[in-house]
Order: C-alpha cells, then sequence, then structure tokens
C-alpha cells in the first residue's frame, strides 16, 4: 500500500469530520468543538491532497497560495468586528465561490488539452463554473451594501429584468454550444473563448441578481449564495471526480437551503419574492401613508431621566434589540441595565424577531456575549401575545421589525412581514439615533404611536445615560 | 453512465438527504454560526485547487492555480476562525451565569 492509496480514506475521514461538525453546530454546548473538528478534517484533507499525484508539480504555487490566502483569512477574521460578520461571512463565501470557478476553468482546460472532453464532466464543469461565478460576484456586491460600498437600497432601472434574464438566456445558450462541442469531440469557436465569455456574462448575473435586493434582504441573499457556493464545490467534485468536495459541497447546499427558506418564512415572502420583487424600494403609497403629522399624531420625545422612572415603576419591561444595538456595540450596557432592574424585582424579557440585525440568530450573538442568559431570549411567537401584558416595550435600534405598518398597510412594501406586536405594550420607548427610516426605506408608524416616547441618542450613549438615573434612585 | 458517475450520484444523493436531516435541528440560537460554519466547510474547494493549480501549466495557467489556492484558504481559513470567534461568546456563559 503506497501513501496515495491512503488519501480517499483520509478524505472519508474529512466527510466525517464534517457531518459531526455540523451535528455538533446542533447544541451551544457541542458547537464549539464541532467547528474545530470539522477544522481538523479540512487539515487533514488539505495535507493528504499534497500526496496526490497531480498536485507534484504545483508544490511551490500550491505552498505561496496558501500562505497568501490563509494570512488574508486569518487577518480579516480576526481584526473585523462583531457587527461586521455578516459582510464578512459574505466575503469568504464569494471566496469559495471564485475558486470554485477557477477549478473549472482549469479542469475544463486540462480535459481539452487531454483530449477526454464528455457531455457529463463538462455540463459538471460548466455548472460549477456559473455558479461559482454567480456566488462570487454576487457576493461581493453583497459585501458593499452592507459595507456601504454601494447604496444599500434596491437598485432598479427599466427593462431590468428584460437584461437580466437576456444575461442568463446567453450564458445557457453558449453553455450548450459547448456541450455540444463536447459531445462531438470538435468545436466550432474556440472553447476557451467561450468559456471566458460565459465566466463574464455569469459574474455579470451575480451583479444583476443582487443589485434589485434591498439591504434588508442581504441576510437571505448571503444565505442563498451560501448553498450556492456548496453547489458549485459539489460540481467540482463531479468534474474531478472528487467525493469529498461532492459530500462537502452538497452539506453546504442543503443546510443553506434551509436557512434561506426559514428566513424568507420569517419575512412571510417566498424566495422567488425576494428576488425578484419590489422590496426595499418604498413605494408611494406605503411612504405617504406614514408621513408624521399628516393626520394630527406627531413625535413624542423624552429625555433618559424620563425613560427611567417610566422603566422603574414597571413590572415587566420586554427589550426589543435591533441592528443599532449591534452597530452601538450596546449590548454590555443592556445587560447593565436589566441587571438593575432586575434587582428592582423587575421582570425583563427580550424578544427576538428572527431577521432583526443583519443575519438570523445576529441579536443572539451579541446578547450571548453580554452574557445575556439564554432562557431570557424568546422567539417572536412566544413573546407577541406578552406584550400586552408588558409595561414598557424598549426597543433598541429596532425599526422594521416593530412596524405596525406590517399588519395595516397592504400599501406598505413590508405588508404581510409578521412583526414583534411591540405597539401592544403600555408604553413603548425607542432608543433611536435620528427619524431616518430603517434598512427597507420605510417609516414606521409606531413612532407617531401616542404610546411612544423616543429617546434619541446612540443606542451605547443613551442606554448608558438611562442606567446612570436608574442608579440615582436606586 | 459509468460505474463511477453513478457512484458519484449516490453520493450526491444521499449528502442531501444526511445535510437536510442534520441542518434541520438546529436552534435559531445558532443560525448565524451555522451560516459560517457552512460558509467555511465548503472551503474544501481548496482540495480541488490543489489538484488542478498546475494542471495546464504556462503563465495564465499558473496564475489561475495560484489564484484559485489563495481565495480557497481564505475561504477555509477565515470561515473557520470567524466561526470560532462567534462559538467564544456561547462559551464563556454558564460561568457567569448566576453572580
Amino acid at each position: 500500500m503506497t501513501v496515495e492509496t491512503l488519501i480517499p480514506l483520509a478524505y472519508l475521514i474529512a466527510a466525517v469530520t464534517f457531518i459531526l461538525g455540523l451535528k455538533g453546530l446542533s447544541s451551544p454546548t457541542t458547537a464549539v468543538q464541532g467547528n474545530r473538528i470539522a477544522a481538523a478534517g479540512m487539515l487533514i484533507a488539505v495535507i493528504a491532497t499534497f500526496f496526490a499525484a497531480d498536485v507534484k508539480g504545483g508544490v511551490p504555487i500550491i505552498v505561496a497560495g496558501i500562505a497568501v490566502g490563509g494570512i488574508a483569512g486569518f487577518t480579516g477574521a480576526r481584526m473585523v468586528k462583531m457587527t461586521a460578520m455578516p459582510q464578512m461571512v459574505a466575503l469568504f463565501n464569494g471566496a469559495g465561490g471564485g475558486a470554485a470557478a477557477l477549478v473549472a476553468i482549469l479542469e475544463f482546460a486540462r480535459q481539452r488539452d487531454a483530449g477526454v472532453l464528455e457531455f457529463g464532466a463538462s455540463l459538471a464543469t460548466l455548472l460549477a463554473l456559473i455558479i461559482g461565478a454567480v456566488s462570487f460576484s454576487g457576493s461581493a456586491i453583497a459585501f458593499g451594501k452592507l459595507q456601504g460600498l454601494i447604496t444599500p437600497k434596491a437598485f432598479r432601472y427599466a427593462g431590468q429584468q428584460l437584461v437580466t434574464g437576456g444575461i442568463a438566456a446567453a450564458t445557457a445558450l453558449l453553455s450548450l454550444v459547448v456541450l455540444g462541442g463536447a459531445i462531438a469531440g470538435s468545436f466550432a469557436i474556440e472553447p476557451m473563448l467561450l468559456i471566458a465569455v460565459i465566466t463574464v456574462l455569469a459574474l455579470a448575473f451575480g451583479v444583476a441578481l443582487v443589485m434589485p435586493i434591498g439591504g434588508a434582504d442581504m441576510p437571505v441573499v448571503i444565505s442563498l449564495l451560501n448553498a450556492y457556493t456548496g453547489l458549485a464545490v459539489a460540481m467540482a467534485g463531479f468534474t474531478l471526480g472528487n467525493q469529498l468536495l461532492i459530500v462537502a459541497g452538497t452539506l453546504v447546499g442543503a443546510s443553506g437551503t434551509i436557512l434561506t427558506r426559514l428566513m424568507s418564512k420569517a419575512m412571510n415572502r417566498s424566495l422567488g419574492n425576494v428576488l425578484f420583487g419590489a422590496f426595499g424600494a418604498a413605494t408611494p403609497t406605503g411612504a405617504a401613508a406614514a408621513t408624521a403629522g399628516e393626520d394630527g399624531r406627531s413625535i413624542r420625545s423624552i429625555g433618559a431621566e424620563d425613560a427611567a422612572i417610566l422603566l422603574s415603576y414597571a413590572q415587566n419591561v420586554i427589550v426589543v434589540p435591533g441592528y443599532g444595538l449591534a452597530v452601538a456595540q450596546a449590548q454590555h450596557g443592556v445587560r447593565e441595565l436589566a441587571d438593575l432592574l432586575e434587582s428592582k424585582g423587575i421582570n425583563v424579557k427580550y424578544a427576538i424577531h428572527p431577521v432583526a440585525g443583519r443575519m438570523p440568530g445576529h441579536m443572539n450573538v451579541l446578547l450571548a456575549e453580554a452574557n445575556v442568559p439564554y432562557d431570557k431570549l424568546f422567539d417572536m411567537d412566544q413573546i407577541n401575545p406578552e406584550f400586552q401584558r408588558a409595561d414598557v416595550a424598549l426597543v433598541i435600534g429596532a425599526n422594521d421589525v416593530t412596524n405596525p405598518a406590517a399588519r395595516s398597510n397592504p400599501g406598505s412594501p413590508i405588508y404581510g412581514m409578521p412583526i414583534l406586536d411591540v405597539d401592544k405594550a403600555q408604553n413603548i420607548i425607542v432608543i433611536k439615533r435620528s427619524m431616518k427610516p430603517g434598512f427597507a426605506g420605510i417609516d414606521n408608524d409606531l413612532y407617531l404611536d401616542p404610546k411612544t416616547a423616543m429617546l434619541f441618542g446612540d443606542a451605547k450613549d443613551a442606554v448608558g445615560k438611562v442606567v446612570q438615573e436608574l442608579k440615582k434612585t436606586a | 453512465m459509468t460505474g463511477e458517475a453513478i457512484v458519484a450520484a449516490y453520493v450526491f444523493i444521499l449528502a442531501i438527504f444526511v445535510g437536510f436531516e442534520v441542518v434541520s435541528k438546529v436552534p435559531s440560537t445558532l443560525h448565524t454560526p451555522l451560516m459560517s460554519g457552512a460558509n467555511a466547510i465548503h472551503g474544501i474547494v481548496i482540495v480541488g485547487a490543489m489538484l488542478v493549480a498546475s494542471a495546464i501549466g504556462g503563465t495564465l495557467g499558473t496564475i489561475l492555480g495560484f489564484l484559485a489556492v489563495v481565495l480557497g484558504t481564505a475561504n477555509v481559513v477565515g470561515g473557520f476562525v470567524v466561526t470560532d470567534r462567534m462559538l467564544a461568546m456561547f462559551k464563556q456563559r454558564p460561568a457567569r451565569k448566576r453572580e
């Protein structure tokens, strides 16, 4: 038995570690271990691959590539702030997609040079190339939108769907030409030229796919692109005849699909609606219906002192965190505030909307960082009936997920999205930097509610001030 | 279909079922780390990148091979490190729960 015959065995071990890793992620106590098991499996697979016959001449390139990519990935992952995690995941996901597309190009060139092109492998190669390239450019756009490099608003123009459809049709047509050539064994046009054009078209399609999607939908998009990359990797596995790539890529494709469906469902919209609907571009009816002062209602602003008094006389307080809390890093302040209230015998709970923040579980991660106990966090369905018994709902940097227009205004772009029933509480305190609308770009009727008091300021500062006031009265 | 292709198809189909089965049990609290962890796992494309890095040679082929390895490695390393950082926040919990 030579070393090379052991490689498939190493791959089998790696495949098992990936399954165990995902399984470990299903419980907070085993998640860290699960992630590390998968990482160890990855290391085994990479080391084993160095012994493969195909790798021999490429060792210097590979070592250099691993050094550059490893340093870039490690530094990026260590330096990033917790608030920027979603776009970091988008970036790494795009890297994986790009790698899959490049693998497809190189393997196609190798098979052509060796004269072994055939239909099945070529189909898998084309799918790996196209899906990988779409994931690469789509992730780059998603990163740009979340990072604020590109407008987070939905970018739309006349004839957009025609252009996007045209790109898709051209990609499919050229792919058929390549497949035809692979079957016939001869090409009328240089196949590498076709591959180059397909690559450019697929990259353009990724851009066209994500640009019209508003910032509020980016979590769904990142999840979808994550599944895409998984699929692209699985297709690359077919091309290379590598079972490990098939298993790992497919596992991710399946998990990404589930997550994407869960997230779309949380917003009460189909995936098709997220991708092609007009969300993010505020409709005239939605905007007009929520104009301040239109029907004599106005905004009530309060200071930290009043907020502290309101809170200290409450019995039940529900905290509703949102992206503003993440941006301001206010989670530790919120924890301190909750501790103070609990020391006064006040019951504090947290209401977590499935898409609060920019990714599912975003709020859970942040509150976990501040050591907020798990049993205080409640899902939307659990907490909604409790709002009417709450004396104060404290909304910290959450906007669209509390907007009653989702229930009452059919003209609103978020109509039909399940929301937290914050408006049912006796009193509502909203901590917000300004009256600027949320990520969906629409106004929030909640702020005009007579029960609502606005405490303007950065979430961390505002919470800190309320804590100071509470300490004075303690 | 060749024998090898049919085996690959079996692996693909069975992996779909395993993926759905394993992942559908993850609580929503862990959705973000799950997405990130899954993201790291598709970094396995690095193995593919290594296998084809020197497949065609030449200047362009070498550059593309190098880029594929760079991107694949960034995916793997960045993915696992980010996930580990996220999960570290859950780990310290029990120690300070009752203070």
